[in-house]
Order: structure tokens, then sequence, then C-alpha cells
């Protein structure tokens, strides 16, 4: 499998470039120039220069500097929210899956109430009911989300509960434990991945559109989607402070979305049309 | 002989897939009245063609389809009555599947499919087993190297598969085995050599068998009494011996079929 990995262009590539970028969010003390949050108002709008490599904003603050420091917010945020999401719907799409009966019928029901609201309205919704913070725009995301992981994982589980060796430990009295987490989650664990890595794409851009609007992370924390809220207002006077932030998310963005399509090659050879 | 499982009346069905009303509820009927006794020691074998629902028997036999009429009877206790009797069953019973493709985890090395019998006959009996020497005993109880065991399920030919399946199946140390279709998907060279052994791991270990199959040859090869299930209903059950004076008429079918094919 690692040789197939490293033979797939696109995710050699798109898993580096995550990783590299995981890794200057997490050393972003060491790497960025200035501090991201010390202001030098006699330097706003500064340009391109050696103390500042991509200029100041509006309040004279270090564009390359809040873009790195931001990187912690967004990515950790995403990364955060699809765990979140993966757990609890993992867990939900297992029951389902795995015992049937009364069980998946409630949890099945639950999920379709939960598909048929659309979700930026949910999202908007249940910020508004558990105020602006961090914490409740991933409390949203996840509430949103689950549902959509849990029917895809109860599909998936559903498929492999009556193959033999399932069926041989149900014969001889396996413990259920044993069953869910060593045959059933192993055998969900590439779909999920690959979806999972898609899905971080959309958490990023969901935490950015709410930070946009204001309702994510608050300022002063570099954030990118905030940081493009903050430029709107001097959009055609200093451009390079909104295409900074915009093409980091263009790009991290797209990274994440070519990965969960390369990972899929890489785990599925069968899907691969060739 | 007391029997050491009975299964009385068995009807089962199952929901239609295609209904005449919206919500219609009409079943069809798999299993009809189907009675069996199975002493200590014997060997039955069931023999059906496909779509006879002797599959469906094998799975209401080993414990995970609850018949709608009948009981099954495990020393004369209900097994579907009560958790007891289930966990009773499952103490007792093992099984070995047709299709050896899927009947060990791809994911799993040999030494964890097997494994997963010995831990069964640990939690059991309360005991801590030395894993790699029960292990390398079983693999070689069924004819394999020590050596299979740190290869994956796809490293291994059919044959070679099938043989950690009867592994498995005896580590958990059973009274009753189970073979749903368990030599038919293999060649005739290999059919033999496997129930050359479990003839011999029947006399070893003490075991019963219960051998679901549509192979006459394989039956009147391996077994003491067969039991002949068309479309779902016990057409004859008959000692081996006397499967000659057989009077129904697709026990007869099938006994031709193996003299045209002989001459």
């Amino acid at each position: 499998m690692l040789q197939r990995f490293l033979h797939h262009k696109t995710a050699v590539a798109t898993v580096s470039l995550v990783l590299l970028v995981a890794l200057i969010g997490i050393f972003a003390p060491w790497i960025a120039p200035n501090d991201p949050l010390a202001t030098d108002i006699i330097n706003k709008f500064a340009p391109y220069s050696a103390e500042y490599p991509l200029g100041t904003d509006n309040l004279g603050r270090c564009l390359l500097s809040r873009m790195i420091y931001g990187i912690r917010p967004t990515l950790g945020l995403a990364v955060l929210t699809m765990l979140g999401t993966i757990c609890l719907g993992a867990l939900m799409g297992l029951l389902a899956g795995y015992f049937r009966g009364w069980i998946e019928e409630v949890i099945m029901r639950v999920v379709d109430v939960m598909l048929s609201f659309p979700s930026q309205v949910m999202v908007f919704a249940v910020v508004a009911l558990l105020g602006v913070s961090v914490q409740n725009v991933i409390i949203a995301n996840v509430f949103i989300k689950w549902a959509w992981y849990a029917r895809m994982i109860r599909t998936g589980v559903m498929q492999h509960r009556n193959s033999n060796y399932v069926l041989f430990s149900r014969c001889i009295g396996t413990p259920e434990r044993f069953v869910l987490l060593r045959h059933l989650v192993p055998s969900i664990a590439s779909d999920l991945a690959v979806l999972a890595s898609l899905d971080v794409g959309w958490a990023i851009i969901n935490i950015s559109t709410l930070s946009f609007l204001g309702l994510g992370v608050q300022a002063p924390t570099p954030e990118w989607g905030a940081m493009l809220n903050e430029a709107k207002n001097v959009m055609t006077s200093n451009p390079t402070q909104m295409i900074v932030p915009g093409i980091a998310i263009v790009v991290l963005v797209s990274a994440f979305n070519l990965m969960g399509d390369a990972l899929r090659d890489v785990l599925d050879p069968k899907e691969v049309s060739e | 002989m007391i029997p050491m499982i009975e299964m009385q009346n068995i009807c089962v069905s199952f929901r239609s897939e295609q209904q005449e009303k919206v919500f219609g509820a009409s079943r069809k009927q798999v299993l009809f009245d189907v009675s069996l006794s199975l002493p200590k020691g014997s060997c039955l074998g069931i023999l059906g063609e496909s779509g006879s629902g002797k599959s469906t028997l094998g799975r209401v036999l080993c414990g995970l389809l609850k018949p709608e009429k009948g009981q099954v009877l495990l020393d004369g206790m209900s097994v579907y009555r009560s958790r007891q009797g289930k966990r009773a069953l499952q103490n007792r019973l093992s099984v070995v599947f047709q299709d050896y493709t899927t009947s060990a985890n791809p994911r799993f090395l040999i030494r964890d499919v097997i494994g997963e019998g010995i831990r069964a006959r640990q939690r059991r009996e309360g005991i801590a087993l030395n894993y790699e020497k029960e292990v390398t005993r079983l693999l070689d109880l069924v004819g394999l190297e020590a050596s299979f065991a740190g290869r994956f399920p796809h490293q291994l030919s059919g044959g070679q598969l099938q043989r950690v399946c009867i592994a498995r199946a005896v580590a958990c140390k059973p009274e009753l085995i189970l073979f749903d279709e368990a030599i038919s998907s293999l060649d005739t060279h290999t059919q033999v050599q496997i129930m050359d052994l479990l003839k011999e791991l029947k006399e070893r270990l003490d075991l019963t068998y219960a051998f679901i199959t549509h192979d006459l040859t394989a039956v009147t090869y391996m077994c003491d009494n067969v039991l002949f299930l068309y479309q779902g209903r016990v057409t004859e059950q008959i000692a081996v011996e006397r499967l000659a004076e057989t009077k129904d008429e697709y026990a007869l079918r099938l006994l031709h079929s193996i003299i045209d094919f002989e001459a």
C-alpha cells in the first residue's frame, strides 16, 4: 500500500502540502517574522518589505505572521470538528448498522430529521442559540454533520455484518465489543478516511464563513475567515490584505479535496478505471 | 441414543421482496415443519439442492435465526427461549462456512483468525493458554506448518484457508461443528483430503458433525445419516447404508444422476 501511495503523484503532493502547512502552524512562533498581534499603526498598509514580507494590514500588523498563526485556528478547528463528527457519526452508524431493529429505527429517524434541514441555517440557529464562540461553532458543525456520517457508516457496516467472519464470531459468542472494534471498524476505516479528508475542506470553509460573518473566531485572533472580514473594508485600497488569506483558504481546501480523491484511489484500487 | 441437539417442527418464512400492496406483509415460507435429531458422536448429512432451505436450516441450527414456529433443543433445553440456552449453544457449537474467501477477516493474520477461537475457549473455561503454542498445535492438527501463522488469508490457497477455518472452528473446543457447504467450493482432490482430515478430527476430538451439502458422494463418504430437504420439507431421513432402499423421489434422482455420471 505504501508502494501504491508513493506512486500516486497527487496523493504524495497533497499529503506533503497538508503536512507542511500543519508543521508551519505548529512551529508558528519560530517561523513567523513578527508578532501577529503587535500593531504598528505608522506602518499600516505597508507594501512588501524585508520587515513585513507580505506587507501589513489596516492596523499595521504583519500579514505573513497573521497568516502563519492563522493556520492554528483554521486547520486545528477543522480537524477537531471532523474528529467530533466522525466519533459521533461512527458510533451511531455502527450501532444502527450492527444491531438493527428498534435501535436502527430510532437513530435513522433522527438522522432523517437532521438531514432535512438546510445545513447553513442549522449552524446559524445553533450558534444563535448557544452564543457566539469558537466552541459553539464546533458544536454546531458536529451537530449538523454527524447524521450524514451515521448514514454512510451504517451502509458500510451492513455490508460487512453478514460476512462469514462476523457470522462465525456471532456463532461462537464472541463479545459484541470485539466484533465491532476488531472486525467492523477496520473494514470501514478506509472509506471513513477518504470521506473525512474530503470533508476537512468543507469544515475549513464553514468555520471561515462563520468567522467572516463574525460568528466564529473573534478578533484579534488571526483566523483566515476573520482576516478576510477585516480586509473587506479596505478591499479596493489594499487588496493584498484580502488576497493573502483568500488564496491560503483556496489552496488548503483544494489540497484537502484532491487528497480525498487521491486517497480513495490509493486505498481502493478497484475504483480506479483503467 | 439420546439426541444431543434436536429440532422440532421448525417453520421459517421471510418477508417477500415484492409486495402486492404498499404496506403488504406477505411472507414466503422457506422451511416447513422440519424436525431432526442429532445424537452425540454422529454425523448427519443435510442434502438438498439450491434454494431448498438447507442454509436457512443451518442458520437456525447455529443460533443466528430465530424460527417462527418450533424449537431447537440442546440436551432438552430450548435454545431460542432464553439467554442461557443461546449461551449454551454458543459454547458447544462451532461452524465452518462454504465461502472460505470471506470466512476469515482479510485484515487479520492467520494467527489472529485462529486466535479468535482460542479466545472464545479461554473466556469459557476461564484459563489462560499459551497463544503461540496453541496456534502452532492447531495448525499442526489440520496439517499446516507453523510458519502459516504470520500470513494473511489472501496468501493462502483455498484448501489451506479452509484448513485454517477448520482449525479456528476446533480452537474453541466445540462438541458440535456445523459445516455449511464447507467443501463444495474446493476441487475434488482437496475435498477428499479435507474430508479425511475431518474424519480424523472427529475420532480424535470426539465431535458431532452436521454436514450441509448438495454433494451426495461427500455425504456417503462422511456421514452416518442423511436427511433430504426438498423445497423446505424433509422428504426422507435414512441411514447411509440403507441409501439404496430409498423411496424418495428426489433422493432417487440424485442417486441416478451419480450413477449416470460414473457410467
